[in-house]
């Protein structure tokens, strides 16, 4: 099992999503965070224009068995990438153990 | 000289309908004036709180832009064309740079709120600068021209017996209805109708929109009660009848969508019982010197149960993209607002209505003018539409949309601290 942490531009999230649908990838959490990089945003306050490299981006967390880590992947990079700097990373983090509550079954089993 | 003449001094006009008496009468026409005002402050609560964040500037702008071009191409031209003395009845002129004081203070704050109407259907996806061009031509040209043909006093639909106090259909009926133009071409915002299916786009925040639905009220008792044009002896009376029926058509207005949206959406809604406060307003509008206490508040019940259908209606049905039910708050309810008159007004102790023993005259006046404003209101937008449409292009572009027309048209935002907003 993997977790695998995409941070995308929050204006891809509607078509990763129904990506990940698509691939039967149907469970994950996501907030949206503000982070630093490549990217940059102009802004004009009272007159002045300045560029802040403060993003908003949207953070998901997609914990998977081995099998659906490639489709997982291939599903984020074509519905995130836009071409243009600031497209996103994914990170992929090996999972001990996972559990789903409300039966206390482990396993592969508890991600479906 | 030819300047000289063109800024001719106001007592070569006829205003039968805006003679102010006194300075009692002036006081009221200023006071009630400063609370329209106001209402500015209303609309641009309203209208953000029901949208999204990353438009909450565009929107700012957008109700800051239309009083500001509204007070000046009002005080320039708008004045002249709704109260000229030319004598045709249908379009009025009197030169430039007419009215003055604490009447032409009142009339902008009106064409003012006529043009702010349309500013919330459109929200999120309209070019700013096509905004503000429609604004000056509705300020300029449309609200005036449909105001003379009532209030000017010589005009057609006062001659016909037409009755509209302080604008059901002038103001809210023009804006409502321009503002179903607008939506309907500029287009719905992205993702609002995805495989058939209507997506909510919830505002971002409801506690000013409830603030902003207040402050309307409150500036709704300068919009009624100003409407009377006179303070002391009757005119006291009557302008104090006219506040209190606005207040009792606002509460039923609030109340009855409130059941409604209770019983047909299984939820009491705050968004639907605000916007239901306000058709309840502009309910009463047209008839607030015309109704009986108890007519009023069944006019304000039933306009607060229409508007909840006709939200729905345009939304789903239509498939009409009014991002805050402007078109149904003003357009639909200020057409009920007009006809209700004719159902169960009254002209002093007299019924004038269809159910109160008037018979039918003042119901097909009521009903001319409401469809007459209605068309003027639609085929004038149509135009002013079609040729933005065609020059300088109705929306923004898909990439702006989504970013938000704060970052794209403004160069800022909103909520620069807090930024995990709807």
């Amino acid at each position: 099992m993997k977790k695998i942490e995409a941070i995308i531009r929050k204006s891809k999230f509607d078509q990763v999503k129904e990506a990940l649908h698509n691939v039967e990838v149907n469970f994950f959490s996501y907030w949206d965070v503000t982070g630093v990089g490549n990217e940059k945003e102009g802004h004009v306050y009272r007159g002045i224009s300045y560029s802040t490299s403060e993003i908003q981006r949207r953070y998901l967390s997609i914990v998977v068995n081995d099998d659906f880590v490639q489709p997982t992947l291939d599903a984020i990079i074509k519905s995130a990438a836009t071409d243009k700097v600031g497209d996103g990373k994914i990170f992929i983090l090996p999972v001990e153990e996972t559990y789903r509550i409300r039966t206390g079954e482990k396993g592969g089993k508890s991600l479906n | 000289m030819f300047l000289k003449t063109l800024l001719i001094n106001p007592s070569l006009l006829i205003q039968d309908t805006a003679a102010i008496e006194g300075d009692m009468g002036m006081l009221w026409m200023l006071l009630s004036g400063i609370l329209v005002f106001f209402m500015q402050a209303g609309f641009t609560l309203v209208e953000s709180g029901m949208t999204s964040s990353k438009n909450a500037v565009n929107i700012a702008m957008k109700n800051l832009l239309d009083i500001c071009v509204g007070s000046l191409t009002y005080w320039l031209v708008g004045y002249s064309l709704m109260y000229g003395d030319t004598t045709n009845g249908w379009f009025f002129w009197g030169g430039l740079f007419q009215g003055e004081g604490a009447d032409l203070f009142f009339q902008t704050m009106f064409a003012a709120t006529a043009a702010t109407i349309v500013s919330g259907a459109i929200a999120g996806r309209t070019k700013f600068e096509t905004y503000a061009i429609f604004t000056l031509v509705m300020t300029a040209v449309i609200y005036p021209i449909a105001g003379g043909w009532q209030w000017q006093g010589s005009g057609w639909l006062t001659n016909l017996g037409f009755i509209d106090f302080a604008g059901s259909s002038i103001v809210h009926g023009v804006g409502g209805f321009a503002a179903l133009v607008a939506a309907y071409m500029v287009g719905p915002r992205i993702g609002k109708y995805v495989n058939g299916e209507t997506v909510p786009m919830p505002g971002h925040n409801q506690i000013i929109a409830t603030l902003g639905v207040f402050i309307l009220w409150l500036g709704w008792f300068g919009f009624n009660g100003g409407s009377q044009l006179a303070w002391g002896g009757d005119d006291a009376v009557g302008a104090s009848t006219v506040v209190l029926v606005t207040n009792l058509a606002a509460a039923a207005g609030a109340l009855g969508a409130l059941i409604t949206s209770w019983l047909y959406l299984k939820k009491s809604n705050l968004s639907m019982s605000l916007n239901g406060a306000l058709a309840g307003l502009v309910s009463i509008t047209a008839g607030c010197g015309n109704m009986t206490a108890g007519g009023a508040v069944m006019a304000g019940l039933i306009g607060g149960i229409i508007v909840v259908f006709s939200i729905e209606f345009i939304e789903k049905k239509l498939k009409i993209d009014d991002a805050i039910g402007a078109v149904s708050v003003h357009g639909i309810a200020g057409f009920w607002g007009t006809i209700v008159i004719g159902l169960w007004g009254v002209d002093g102790d007299t019924g004038i209505g269809l159910f109160n023993g008037g018979g039918a005259s003042q119901f097909i006046a009521q009903l001319t003018g409401a469809v007459a404003y209605m068309v003027w209101a639609i085929v004038l937008s149509f135009i002013v539409f079609s040729a933005l449409k065609y020059t300088i292009g109705l929306r923004v572009t898909e990439e702006e949309e989504i970013r938000g027309l704060d970052i794209s048209e403004h160069g800022s935002i909103a909520y620069p601290g807090k930024r995990d907003r709807e």
